[in-house]
């Protein structure tokens, strides 16, 4: 785990739903949802003010962070590239699209480019099974890929 | 104790009600393996292979984390049951590094015995040993997460016990270690060193740091002057290593296993443990009469203590003792006091501590005053554990040789230095000094029992002719935080002082069971090592530090007096506010 250095402030939408949640058993995973959707990730700084904040000693707060996939220590690219690996993608060639795309953006599958412009990972059946293999970029969703068909996709984010 | 009627393998048995399957079978007589449950903790079912049936059940039961119920009976053992257990001790094996003739808990490992009890001859899995990088950043201890088992032992002692929280359950499935957190080493965590994960650890994943060599090339060196001295606990604990029975006292053996692996000199801490009682003691009674420093007044003898206090309560600096603790006040003194009069120049002298505990590596670097001589103070701390393995080594047959005695003058000790190894210990040793201090007269039994036990918190008040003390005593890092609450809040409210003097030890049941000790310690042992102790003390001629004669002397020739400008200089310490994480 790669100690990460930037310093964020919390924002007032934060340290307010923060402090409704404050008192609530079982607030942690609930604050650390709404840490996530604010930076897209959990910042390290951020997850020592929330120690502070909620009295939870900051090994919880990692054992919580690094238990659940979804909860990510790194900061995410500007665009996430998530390749459904559900059961049609996958047998329409899901793994084919995430081989072509690491070789594409240089980078691993849960990794981010060092411009930090892409972030690439596998996810779970995305629920438009008619289109596999699909993957989506941001909110926007592309279907019946090939490979060939990805260095198109991609330009279109840079 | 209202017990209930159960049967453990047909046999009828009247058990403590609510006590678990596990607990119920042991007091029969019947031994249910186990890996990851231990009588320290709350059981957590993670091992698996303390499984038992219930007699009409097609279920089996974690006997560690469930509780009896009346009238059943509990198959402990029959061919279904080992060869269930015998699978996931195999499966444990196939993720775990074949290496157990170069490990570190060679002999002492749980997993290698419970192997050999249920006879495991193969691993008939793919062998899938994930590596991970050794964590070696402290100077007390080291951790191979390699080795492994996921047990949790370490993670709940730290968190629960402890209320350290150093080290955590990272991730999850196959990819779950265990480790500190945030991404740092376990030197920039908020560990105190104290050890008790390597005591408790039932394989070779956490074990203390291993300088027996550095001993070894001290006493080749003949330019070097090898002083050794060894921690009140040490005494009672060391015969473990060679069959003999917790709390046997093996001080003169030890004297003479040390001279017998070529130490010069052969001190004993719980000498300085009378000069801490004159220090503190006398620190203790001046803040009291004169005013000269906030009350209650905390020990600091204990470095994991110090270095929990400077980290969780740095506001309770002013009210820790300046004094240090004994094996540095032994360290300095060595090197000035006993240096001169043996004619030895003090860079010459190699200072060695046997201590009971892995935080006592970590404090001879910790500040400056660590080199009040000019030199280090201390130059080697080995734990229990490594002096046993450094006799077995050098071929000595403990049981059999022969006692000796200390050197002087930094040898001799009264039954209250000896003390110092127990919860309570110190408080005990104080007000025995303490009185003589503030009445000008002896305490006439100088048993203080209330001090003693193995409560988590313990409170009473001592009577010094009118004059009513106030103590607590705390043990178990975990205890300390109710007391530390108290006087957080008789300080908002300027209330009366709930307390004058305050005794804490990091570990349950104190140095005794340290975390540098023979493995295998339960609060059993723990009774028979305390008991050793008390022995130890009630066979002294002397009982108080101030009528110790080489305390005595070392006033008259050296020191002046307590608290004197010397005394400051050699025996007294500052502390310093210290984040939990260093990045």
């Amino acid at each position: 785990m790669p100690v990460e250095t930037e310093e964020l402030k919390m924002t007032e939408g934060l340290l307010s739903f923060i402090e409704e949640w404050k008192e609530k058993p079982g607030n942690l995973i609930m604050v650390l949802h709404r840490v996530q959707e604010e930076y897209g990730y959990i910042p390290r700084n951020i997850a020592f003010e929330l120690g502070k904040i909620l009295d939870v000693p900051l090994a919880k707060i990692y054992g919580v962070v690094t238990f659940y996939h979804f909860f990510k220590l790194e900061k995410p690219g500007k665009h996430k590239v998530s390749v459904c690996m559900g059961t049609a993608c996958y047998l329409k060639g899901g793994q084919d699209l995430i081989d072509e795309l690491e070789q594409l953006l240089g980078v691993g599958c849960g990794g981010t480019t060092e411009d930090k412009q892409f972030s690439l990972e596998a996810v779970r059946c995305i629920g438009c099974c008619g289109l596999a293999p699909v993957l989506t970029v941001g909110n926007e969703v592309f279907g019946k890929l090939t490979t060939d068909m990805l260095p198109e996709v991609i330009a279109q984010f840079k | 104790m209202e017990t209930v009627e159960i049967k453990i393998n047909g046999q009828p048995y009247e058990v403590e009600k609510d006590t678990s399957i596990l607990k119920a079978a042991k007091k029969a007589g019947v031994k249910i393996p186990t890996l990851c449950t231990h009588s320290d903790l709350e059981p957590w079912a993670a091992c698996g292979i303390c499984v038992v049936k219930v007699e009409g059940s097609p279920k089996m039961v974690r006997a560690c984390a469930t509780t009896v119920v009346p009238g059943q009976n509990y198959i402990t053992h029959d061919p279904e049951l080992q060869s269930v257990r015998k699978t996931v001790v195999e499966m444990t094996l196939a993720n775990h590094p074949q290496e157990c003739l170069t490990c570190a808990r060679n002999q002492t490992c749980e997993l290698q015995q419970v192997a050999a009890e249920f006879g495991v001859r193969e691993i008939p899995f793919p062998m899938d040993v994930k590596r991970l990088p050794k964590d070696e950043s402290t100077a007390s201890l080291v951790l191979d997460p390699t080795k492994c088992i996921q047990c949790g032992r370490c993670a709940q002692v730290c968190q629960q016990l402890q209320d350290v929280w150093a080290l955590e359950f990272l991730h999850r499935g196959h990819e779950t270690r265990i480790a500190p957190t945030a991404g740092v080493m376990l030197n920039e965590s908020p560990c105190i060193k104290c050890g008790q994960c390597s005591a408790h650890c039932p394989v070779g994943a956490i074990y203390e740091k291993d300088q027996t060599k550095e001993f070894c090339l001290a006493v080749e060196d003949e330019k070097k002057h090898v002083a050794v001295q060894i921690a009140p606990a040490v005494r009672v604990a060391l015969g473990e290593a060679f069959g003999m029975e917790p709390g046997a006292i093996t001080t003169g053996k030890i004297y003479t296993a040390l001279r017998m692996m070529g130490a010069d000199a052969i001190f004993d801490t719980n000498f300085a443990a009378d000069l801490t009682i004159m220090e503190e003691g006398t620190e203790l009674v001046q803040r009291i009469t004169k005013g000269t420093g906030v009350l209650p007044q905390i020990t600091s003898c204990c470095p994991a203590w110090t270095d929990y206090m400077e980290k969780y309560y740095p506001d309770m600096i002013p009210h820790f003792s300046t004094a240090k603790s004994p094996m540095m006040m032994q360290g300095a003194i060595t090197k000035t006091y006993y240096a001169d009069q043996a004619k030895v120049k003090k860079e010459d002298v190699y200072s060695v501590a046997i201590m009971p505990c892995t935080a006592k590596k970590y404090e001879i670097g910790i500040y400056d005053n660590m080199q009040a001589s000019g030199e280090n103070d201390e130059d080697l701390v080995l734990t229990t554990r490594e002096l046993a393995r450094m006799i077995k080594t050098a071929g000595i047959d403990f049981v059999n040789i022969p006692d000796s005695k200390a050197d002087s003058p930094i040898g001799a000790y009264s039954g209250a230095g000896t003390i110092f190894g127990v919860t309570g210990g110190v408080m005990e040793a104080a007000v025995r000094t303490a009185y003589k201090l503030v009445t000008d007269d002896e305490l006439g039994d100088v048993n203080v029992t209330a001090v003693r036990g193995m409560d988590g918190v313990k409170k009473g008040a001592v009577d010094f002719k009118g004059t009513e003390v106030k103590v607590a005593v705390a043990h178990g890092m975990a205890n300390v935080k109710s007391i530390m609450e108290e006087i957080r809040e008789a300080r908002e409210k300027g209330g009366d002082l709930p307390y004058h003097f305050i005794e804490v030890m990091a570990c349950r049941g104190g140095c005794i069971a340290g975390g540098g000790q023979p493995y295998g310690t339960e609060d059993d042992i723990r009774d028979k090592r305390i008991a050793g102790i008390y022995t130890d003390d009630e066979k002294s001629v002397v009982r108080k530090s101030h009528e110790n004669p080489e305390i005595v002397a070392i006033y008259k020739d050296f020191l002046g007096e307590p608290l004197s400008h010397k005394a400051h200089e050699l025996l007294h310490t500052t502390y310093q506010e210290r984040p939990l994480y260093q990045k």
